[in-house]
């Protein structure tokens, strides 16, 4: 198949940046959409240009470090799947596809579709843990909980970190990561005894960070690679007004 | 003889002997001393955080975007632990002996027997900081078995259990370096190590996001880097794993150990194109419920599901009826590499076996296996386009974990004082080959529970060096000795780049030291890689500068994964027998067996770097087997 792109190149976080065309022809559509950059890299490394950087590492969806604005959705097209999962099959032959990098505040691009996500890490740093220091744990089975139980906080622990929920939001809000977290660990029999000070401070550090105010599209569910439901968002807004509410 | 420094006493004391005889540093001292952390996988952050939370000061290097990228994030089926929850007759020895023979009586006993020791602790610990373990009904945890062994022992949070383990050991580390004990540096890449009068002083990184290189100083180095099977640029590994820190390490002086021996993982998605750039796992524990077959007729161009039960051959449950579908991975990988050559492969390009559901889907009903595996039978739609529910899988073996490393005594230190080496960097545990879920165990055993211990008896000589000076020369040299090489590599201005090298290499190692090896083909093998070497070096090209550019990242491990190669076939050249993942076709029994020499080979091989125009020298570390006895390993 052959395809046309546009693709966003910056040359470091200050530089203005600009879309840039290119085409391929004559690819497979069995190439995942990061085997068809590394073709177009290929061909950029022939004619002596600076290649187009972008963030992929595991190249099996789990890593999270992967991650572009595919025709003005994170991820691409297919419903919870990382840009890494996505193949060339999926577009059709001829297709202009527009490649951007994720765009929020709170992450600023470093060159071409890199983005920097180190706010997420701080986040979690403000109380995405539970306080327990190695050697200090009881036998595990001393805290049973029930599967349904631990299958729910699984669901929110499932996130991979990618930003996807962040770029798809008008508001750039990344309440459906911060929420992911906090609803996992809140769960947890384990993680109950410091729900309040983590859901302080995590919403605390999120809006420090930049991002926005959740207004409820919803449309992080629908990009986020995990599938990670909005309830977690209602979670995460009743923990923080009860904490409110109670004045602790 | 290289001296492993393994306690006295008897195999089930050592470990608890050392702990009460090591040296301590006193809470007051510690935030004197300075330990640098590279990686941040399971090992590396369990350690950082461990090490922080005891008072020392912790600074910690990765090359991801953030830590919890690391690879270990993407091992899937389970971690092991002998906690007997099953009452199925598991123990601390059970597990201990199934290590030990799984690696096919090459590894240390003391070693395996520490790790199976500490196997109980880590699963506590983890359940502690919110890991989601499968559980059952009455909320206790579940298991489930795995290939190798008999009883079930595994745990695992449904096919994400490294992404879960990571998550717990990353937050841990987080909250440290929230708490400020804890200095992270994301995309930053070693470059070199420093040594000041013999001893592990320091490191020399390179800022990914500027090019700048770094001087970072401290008491001790730990290596956390990984393995290196990226080294066939066809993997399970993620694109950027890399062997540079411990080659860099290697040329400093410490030894690496069985280069050679890299499990090549059975189940695999085959690779079905030129362009591809991964081959991705499907777990193991797919085989717990999966059934392996071939076509009975060669070159079978019938779809599996028209091919009727009794042309199939399920080659693995005929020829090994005890262990049958979950035989080790070396075996598993090898009977399939045999029945493919032999012109029974499936799919367009011949290279596959089927891993077929249906008989599990008939008894435990569709929702069983979806509760089970759905996340793999959707990754597995996702690439291939095929639904599993329906049709069995293609798979078929790919590079993924190196059971060699760099070569490390009881304590995990290498040969260079003050520079230790913990989980998949080192060589330790696992022998020839490695059991499933056992890689997670020892990554995190090796960060939580043995190297805050054995890192403390070496600081605790330390508490007067005071901080370490940067502006020292052996940092100023190593930093220029980095310089040259990355002008070097932008200097040469040729037409071909790094990934076509790394492509050409991988397909030397595949076919001359991959499932088989022989003395022809590892011969031809060095010389290829040398000519190889020679042309890379000639014809290279990396566009753009010294600023962020991925590919002069890709072209410096490219260029360290070069000499590596060479040193994996001498490796494999010398050893005369075959062992586990290690098969040299000259040495195998009548049926097709690995034919181990325990008399002249039962030792660990660790190699010696002597300068780019010597070859390297081997040092033996000799392998005694005080409790088990070594036996021909049958899973028959």
């Amino acid at each position: 198949m052959n395809i046309r792109l546009k693709i966003w190149r910056q040359e470091h976080e200050g530089d203005a940046g600009k879309m840039v065309d290119y085409s391929l022809n004559d690819i497979s559509s069995d190439m995942s959409f990061l085997e068809m950059l590394d073709t177009l890299n290929e061909q950029l490394i022939q004619k002596n240009e600076r290649t187009i950087e972008f963030d992929h590492d595991c190249r099996e969806g789990i890593c999270g470090q992967c991650g572009v604005m595919i025709n003005g959705r994170p991820h691409g097209p297919l419903t919870n799947t990382t840009t890494c999962q996505l193949h060339m099959r999926t577009f059709k032959d001829n297709e202009l596809i527009v490649i951007e990098p994720f765009r929020a505040t709170a992450f600023p691009v470093k060159c071409d579709l890199k983005v920097d996500r180190s706010a997420f890490d701080r986040i979690i740093q403000a109380g995405g843990f539970i306080s327990v220091n190695t050697g200090q744990a009881p036998e595990a089975n001393d805290i049973p909980i029930g599967s349904p139980v631990a299958e729910s906080a699984f669901d929110a622990a499932a996130c991979i970190g990618c930003g996807a929920c962040v770029a798809v939001c008008k508001n750039a809000s990344a309440a459906l990561f911060t929420s992911a977290k906090i609803s996992h660990l809140v769960l947890l029999p384990q993680g109950k005894i410091e729900a309040a000070a983590r859901v302080k401070n995590m919403v605390e550090q999120m809006d420090n960070e930049g991002f926005g105010h959740c207004s409820n599209t919803e449309a992080c569910e629908v990009a986020c690679p995990q599938a990670i439901s909005v309830l977690h968002i209602a979670r995460m807004n009743y923990e923080y007004n009860k904490l409110q509410v109670l004045k602790k | 003889m290289l001296d492993a420094r393994i306690p006295d006493g008897p195999l089930a004391e050592k470990w608890s002997n050392f702990k009460s005889h090591a040296r301590l540093v006193n809470p007051a001292n510690r935030k004197k001393l300075t330990v640098i952390v590279v990686g941040t996988g399971l090992a590396g952050s369990a350690l950082a955080a461990s090490m922080a939370e005891m008072g020392y000061h912790v600074k910690c290097f990765c090359f991801q975007d953030t830590p919890r990228r690391a690879h270990s994030v993407a091992a899937q089926g389970g971690v092991n632990a002998c906690k007997n929850y099953k009452n199925d007759g598991d123990s601390v020895y059970r597990m201990f002996y199934d290590t030990i023979k799984g690696g096919d009586f090459r590894s240390r006993e003391a070693n395996v027997y520490r790790l199976a020791e500490c196997s109980a602790s880590l699963i506590d610990q983890a359940v502690a900081q919110g890991v989601p373990f499968a559980r059952e009904y009455g909320g206790y945890l579940n298991n489930r078995s795995f290939g190798g062994v008999q009883v079930s022992r595994t745990f695992y949070a449904r096919g994400q259990t490294g992404q879960q383990l990571l998550l717990g050991a990353y937050q841990a580390l987080m909250r440290q370096v929230g708490l400020g004990n804890v200095e992270l540096h994301a995309r930053h890449e070693m470059m070199d190590l420093v040594l000041t009068d013999g001893v592990a002083r320091g490191i020399i990184v390179r800022n990914m996001d500027t090019g700048k290189l770094e001087r970072y100083g401290g008491h001790a180095v730990v290596l956390a880097t990984g393995g290196f099977g990226k080294i066939y640029f066809l993997s399970t590994l993620a694109m950027g794993a890399n062997g540079s820190a411990i080659w860099r390490a290697y040329k400093r002086g410490a030894y690496m150990a069985n280069p050679s021996w890299t499990q090549i993982h059975p189940t695999c998605l085959p690779q079905s194109g030129e362009y591809q750039s991964k081959l991705t796992l499907m777990s193991e524990s797919l085989r717990n419920d999966g059934r392996i077959w071939v076509p009975k007729k060669q070159d079978d161009q019938r779809s599996p599901n028209n091919i009727p039960e009794e042309e199939r051959d399920y080659y693995l449950e005929r020829k090994y009826p005890a262990f049958g579908n979950l035989s080790p991975r070396d075996i598993a990988s090898r009977a399939a590499k045999e029945r493919i050559d032999e012109g029974y492969g499936v799919g367009p390009l011949r290279n596959a076996v089927y891993l077929d559901f249906t008989r599990a889907i008939q008894n435990q009903g569709e929702a069983a296996i979806r509760k089970k595996y759905g996340n793999l039978f959707t990754m597995y739609q996702k690439i291939t386009n095929v639904n599993a529910y329906k049709e069995p899988m293609k798979i078929s073996p790919a590079a993924h974990f190196s059971m060699g490393g760099l070569w490390v005594d009881y304590e995990l230190m290498t040969t260079i004082p003050g520079l230790f080496a913990i989980g998949e960097a080192n060589f330790a545990d696992h022998g020839a080959n490695r059991l499933g879920a056992n890689s997670l165990l020892q990554a995190c055993v090796d960060g939580y529970f043995i190297a805050p211990y054995t890192l403390a008896n070496y600081l605790a000589a330390d508490i007067k060096t005071g901080p370490i000076d940067t502006e020292d020369v052996a940092f100023a040299k190593a930093q220029v000795g980095v310089e040259e090489f990355m002008s070097k590599l932008l200097a040469i201005k040729g037409n071909q780049s790094a990934d076509q090298f790394h492509r050409l290499l991988g397909k030397i190692l595949y076919d001359k030291c991959g499932l088989l090896r022989s003395k022809e083909g590892l011969m031809a093998a060095i010389t290829e890689i040398r000519q190889l070497k020679a042309e890379f070096w000639k014809n290279l090209h990396v566009p753009g500068g010294e600023a962020m550019n991925s590919e002069l990242e890709k072209a410096g491990r490219v260029a360290d994964f070069l000499e590596l190669a060479e040193l994996m076939c001498n490796d494999a050249l010398y050893r005369n027998e075959s062992c586990g993942a290690h098969f040299r076709v000259e040495y195998q029994t009548p049926d097709g067996e690995a034919l181990r020499n325990d008399k002249d080979f039962a030792f660990v091989s660790a190699w010696e770097y002597k300068g780019e125009d010597n070859g390297p020298e081997l040092h033996k570390e000799e392998l005694n087997f005080d409790v088990v006895t070594p036996t021909v390993r049958s899973y028959k």
